[in-house]
C-alpha cells in the first residue's frame, strides 16, 4: 500500500466517483432486476405486478407496519452483523441459528430463576444480555476450537452445531427441566420473567398503538461497535487483513489462529443477542417462536456487503418485504413472490457487485496507466480500496 | 392434524361493527347481508392432506352452503408470534368477522400470545381458536376435540387387525395435544387385547417448532423402524409427515392409520391400499358450525368440545378394510357415548 508516501488528502478529495458510482448503483440495479423478475413471475401467474407492488407499498408503510418493520429489522440486523463479522475474516458462521437459540434459552432460564429474586429488573436485564452473549460465543467457540486445533471447516461444524444446539434446546425445554406449561396450552416455555425485567417499548411511530421494541437501541449500538471495531481498532485491522489475504497477514505478524478464534467468539457473542428483543420486549419467556433467522441473516449480510450501514438498509428492506407480503394473500396474490424477490435480490447483488468491482478496477487501471505515462507528483491512484 | 394452521375466518355481517370501525359502503346497498370469511394457514398449510385440509374443507362448506365470501391466509416458515399476530390483525382490521385461528401455534402465551393480543386489539371481532383451551377472552371461542375418543376406536381396529400383537404410534410433535391421540389409541388397543404392545414415537418437540408435522422423510424412517421391529399397524398423528408413514407401510407391506381427514380419500392412489382407516377429527364441522352459529348470533365464548357424541371425532370406513369389524367398533363407540367407557386423555407414562 502506497498510502504512506501519498500526501494527506481531504476526505472529499479522496472520494473517487468513478470508483464509487458503480458500487452505489449496484444495489439499485440489483433491486430493479429482482423487481423485474418477480414482475415476470406475477405476469405469468396472471396478476398485475403494479397492483401487487402498490398494495405492498401501501400496507407496508402504515404506522403499524412501520413498527413491525423496525422490530423485525432489529433482529435481522443483529443476526446479519454476527454473520458479517465472520465474513470479514472469510469465516462462514452458518451457526447463528443454533447460537442464539441456545443463548436465548439459557439467558431466559437464568433471568427468570428464583435465586435472582433479590435482583432489581435492570440488573436482570444486564445479566440476561451478558449470559446470552457468553453462551452464543461459547457455542461458536466450539466451532472455532475445532477449526484451529483440528482444521475442521467451520461451515460443516457450525451447521452440525445448529442441530446439536436444537436438540439440547429440545431436551432442556421440557417440563422436567427448564420448561413450564400453562394449563390447557400446548406450548412449553421457560418461566415468565418478572415484570420489572421487561424492556419497555419506545413509541417511535405516531399513529400506531404498538411501540418499537426497546432493544432497537442495542441493535444500533451493535452497529456502531461493529463499525468502530472494523475501522478503528488493531483487532479490526488484523481481522480484515486476514480475511483479504491470510498469507500476507501472517507474514506481517498477525496470528491467524487467534484471529479465527476471536472472530468466531465475537460473531457468536453478537449472535447471542438476536433472540433478546423478543425475550425482553415481547414474549418475556423463551418460546418455540425463537429461531429461524440464521439463514435469513446470511442473505442480509451478503446484500449489505458486510458494511454496518449496508446491513441496516438490507435489514429494513427484508423486513419491509416480509411485512408487506402479508397483504398479498388478501389480494389473492401468491406471496411466494416475495421469496422469489428476496432470492433474486441477493443473487443480483452478488453479480452486480462483481461487475461493479471489475468496472471500477478497470477505471482505476486506466488512470494508473495515464498517470504513469505522463509523469506527475500526485495521482498515486493505486490505493486499493477495501472490497468487502 | 392439528397443527400449524391458522384459520382466520372472518365475516363482516352488516350491522355488526367491523373491527376498525370501517365497513365498506359498497357492500351495504340493498341492505343485503355481505359476509366475508377468511382462512389463514400456518406452516404446512393447505395440501397436508390431513389437519389443514380438514379445516379447508370446512371453509369450502361455509362458502358453498352459507354462501359467504372466504379468505385463506398462509403462514411463512420460521415466523414469529408477532407475524401470527400481524396476520390475525390484518384479517380483523380488513373487516373480517369472525376470525378463526386454527392451530395451537396461534395461542402462544395465554395473555400476550397472537390470539390473545388480536382479540384485545379487535374487541368487536369474534375469534375462535382450534385446539387450544388456555387462552380466554370474551370474544374468543375455544374449539377443541376429544381426539382420545376417536383414537380409541382406531386403536381397537389396529388391535383387531394386528397379527403380530405389536402396533405403533407416530406423533408429529411431543405435546399434550398429540399425547391425547396416543392415550386413546393405547387404551383402545388394550381394550381389545390386554397384552398388546404399543410402540410410541414422536418426531419433534415444541423446541424445534414441531417440525415433525411437516417432515415426511422423518415419518417414513420412524415407521420403517417400527415395521422392522415387528409392528404391523402404525397409527400416525403427524400431519403432513403422515405421507411418509404410508410410504413405509407400502414398502413393507404393512398397514397404517390416517388422521384428521379421511386419508383414504386424500392420499395418492398407490397409497390407498395401506390405509386401514383414519381417525376423523372433524375440524371441518367445527369451522362450519362456528361460522354458522356466529352468523345466527349464537356466539359462545370459552371452550366447546367436539366429541364422539357431537360427531366431532370418529373413524372412516372407506376402502372397506373395516367391514368385518365395524359392528364391534360401533359397539365401543356406543359405550363411549353412553359413558360406559371413559377414555384417558393422558398416556400412562405421562
Amino acid at each position: 500500500m502506497s498510502e504512506v508516501a501519498a500526501p494527506r488528502r481531504s476526505w472529499a478529495e479522496r472520494l473517487d466517483w468513478r470508483q464509487l458510482l458503480p458500487r452505489l448503483l449496484a444495489p439499485v440495479a440489483a433491486l430493479l432486476i429482482a423487481a423485474l423478475i418477480s414482475s415476470i413471475a406475477l405476469v405469468i401467474s396472471d396478476k398485475d405486478p403494479l397492483a401487487a407492488f402498490s398494495s405492498m407499498l401501501d400496507y407496508g408503510t402504515q404506522p403499524d407496519s412501520l413498527v413491525d418493520i423496525l422490530n423485525k429489522s432489529t433482529d435481522y440486523y443483529i443476526a446479519a452483523v454476527a454473520v458479517a463479522i465472520g465474513f470479514r475474516m472469510n469465516l462462514f458462521n452458518i451457526g447463528v441459528d443454533g447460537q442464539y437459540r441456545l443463548a436465548t434459552l439459557v439467558a431466559a432460564a437464568v433471568g427468570a430463576a428464583p435465586f435472582l429474586d433479590w435482583a432489581p429488573g435492570f440488573l436482570r436485564i444486564v445479566l440476561i444480555v451478558v449470559i446470552a452473549m457468553l453462551v452464543g460465543a461459547f457455542w461458536a467457540g466450539v466451532a472455532a476450537v475445532l477449526k484451529v486445533t483440528r482444521g475442521v471447516s467451520e461451515v460443516i461444524s457450525t451447521i452440525m452445531l445448529n442441530f446439536i444446539g436444537g436438540q439440547i434446546v429440545a431436551f432442556l425445554l421440557t417440563t422436567n427441566h427448564l420448561g413450564v406449561q400453562a394449563k390447557g396450552s400446548n406450548d412449553v416455555t421457560t418461566p415468565v420473567l418478572p415484570k420489572d425485567a421487561w424492556l419497555s417499548g419506545i413509541p417511535l411511530i405516531p399513529g400506531s398503538a404498538s411501540d418499537v421494541k426497546g432493544f432497537v437501541v442495542v441493535a444500533v449500538l451493535v452497529g456502531v461497535g461493529y463499525w468502530f471495531l472494523l475501522g478503528h481498532t488493531r483487532l479490526g485491522f488484523d481481522l480484515r487483513a486476514s480475511g483479504q489475504n491470510a498469507t500476507s497477514a501472517v507474514a506481517s505478524g498477525v496470528n491467524a489462529r487467534r484471529m479465527v478464534l476471536y472472530a468466531m467468539l465475537l460473531s457468536g457473542g453478537v449472535a447471542g443477542l438476536v433472540g433478546l428483543s423478543e425475550l425482553l420486549g415481547e414474549r418475556h419467556a423463551y418460546s418455540s417462536s425463537v429461531g429461524g433467522l440464521g439463514f435469513t441473516a446470511i442473505g442480509i449480510a451478503l446484500l449489505g456487503r458486510n458494511s454496518p450501514v449496508g446491513i441496516a438498509l438490507a435489514s429494513l428492506l427484508w423486513a419491509f418485504l416480509a411485512r408487506a407480503s402479508q397483504i398479498l394473500d388478501i389480494e389473492e396474490i401468491p406471496k411466494e413472490i416475495i421469496t422469489i424477490m428476496q432470492g433474486t435480490t441477493v443473487l443480483a447483488v452478488v453479480v452486480a457487485y462483481e461487475l461493479a468491482t471489475r468496472l471500477s478496477r478497470r477505471a482505476q487501471q486506466r488512470r494508473v496507466g495515464a498517470a504513469v505515462s505522463e509523469p506527475g507528483p500526485d495521482k498515486s491512484a493505486d490505493r486499493s480500496e477495501v472490497p468487502a | 392434524m392439528k397443527v400449524l394452521v391458522i384459520v382466520g375466518v372472518a365475516a363482516v355481517a352488516l350491522g355488526t361493527a367491523a373491527c376498525g370501525g370501517k365497513s365498506s359502503g359498497g357492500n351495504s346497498d340493498g341492505g343485503k347481508k355481505t359476509v366475508k370469511v377468511g382462512l389463514a394457514y400456518d406452516i404446512g398449510g393447505r395440501g397436508d392432506k390431513s389437519f389443514n385440509d380438514a379445516a379447508a374443507a370446512g371453509l369450502e362448506r361455509v362458502k358453498k352452503d352459507l354462501n359467504l365470501d372466504v379468505k385463506e391466509l398462509e403462514a411463512n416458515k420460521d415466523e414469529t408470534d408477532n407475524d401470527k399476530l400481524s396476520r390475525l390483525k390484518l384479517l380483523c382490521t380488513s373487516g373480517y368477522n369472525p376470525v378463526i385461528a386454527v392451530g395451537f401455534a396461534y395461542a402462544g402465551d395465554k395473555d400476550t400470545g397472537p390470539i390473545a393480543s388480536a382479540a384485545k386489539a379487535c374487541p368487536n371481532t369474534k375469534f375462535a381458536i382450534i385446539d387450544d383451551a388456555s387462552v380466554k377472552a370474551p370474544n374468543l371461542a375455544n374449539l377443541t376435540f376429544a381426539e382420545e375418543q376417536g383414537s380409541f376406536l382406531v386403536g381397537a381396529a389396529a388391535a383387531l387387525k394386528s397379527k403380530t400383537g405389536k402396533v405403533g404410534f407416530i406423533g408429529g410433535c411431543q405435546v399434550d395435544l398429540i399425547k391425547k391421540f396416543e392415550a386413546g389409541y393405547v387404551a383402545g388397543a388394550k381394550a381389545v387385547k390386554a397384552d398388546i404392545q404399543v410402540e410410541p414415537n414422536y418426531l419433534s418437540t415444541v423446541a424445534d417448532k414441531c417440525s415433525g408435522f411437516n417432515d415426511p422423510a422423518k415419518g417414513q424412517t420412524a415407521a420403517e423402524g417400527m415395521f422392522d421391529q415387528g409392528a404391523d399397524v402404525v397409527y400416525q398423528a403427524a400431519g403432513g409427515s403422515g405421507t411418509g408413514v404410508f410410504k413405509a407401510a407400502k414398502a413393507k407391506g404393512k398397514l397404517a392409520i390416517g388422521v384428521d381427514s379421511d386419508q383414504y380419500e386424500t392420499s395418492a392412489p398407490e397409497l390407498k391400499d395401506v390405509i386401514l382407516t383414519s381417525m376423523l377429527k372433524r375440524v371441518d364441522n367445527a369451522v362450519f358450525q362456528f361460522v354458522k352459529d356466529e352468523g345466527e348470533g349464537k356466539f359462545t365464548a370459552g371452550e366447546t368440545v367436539f366429541d364422539l357424541k357431537a360427531d366431532g371425532v370418529g373413524y372412516s370406513t372407506s376402502g372397506g378394510k373395516l367391514d368385518d369389524i365395524k359392528s364391534k367398533l360401533d359397539e365401543y363407540k356406543q359405550q363411549i357415548i353412553d359413558g360406559k367407557i371413559t377414555v384417558p386423555s393422558k398416556p400412562a407414562n405421562g
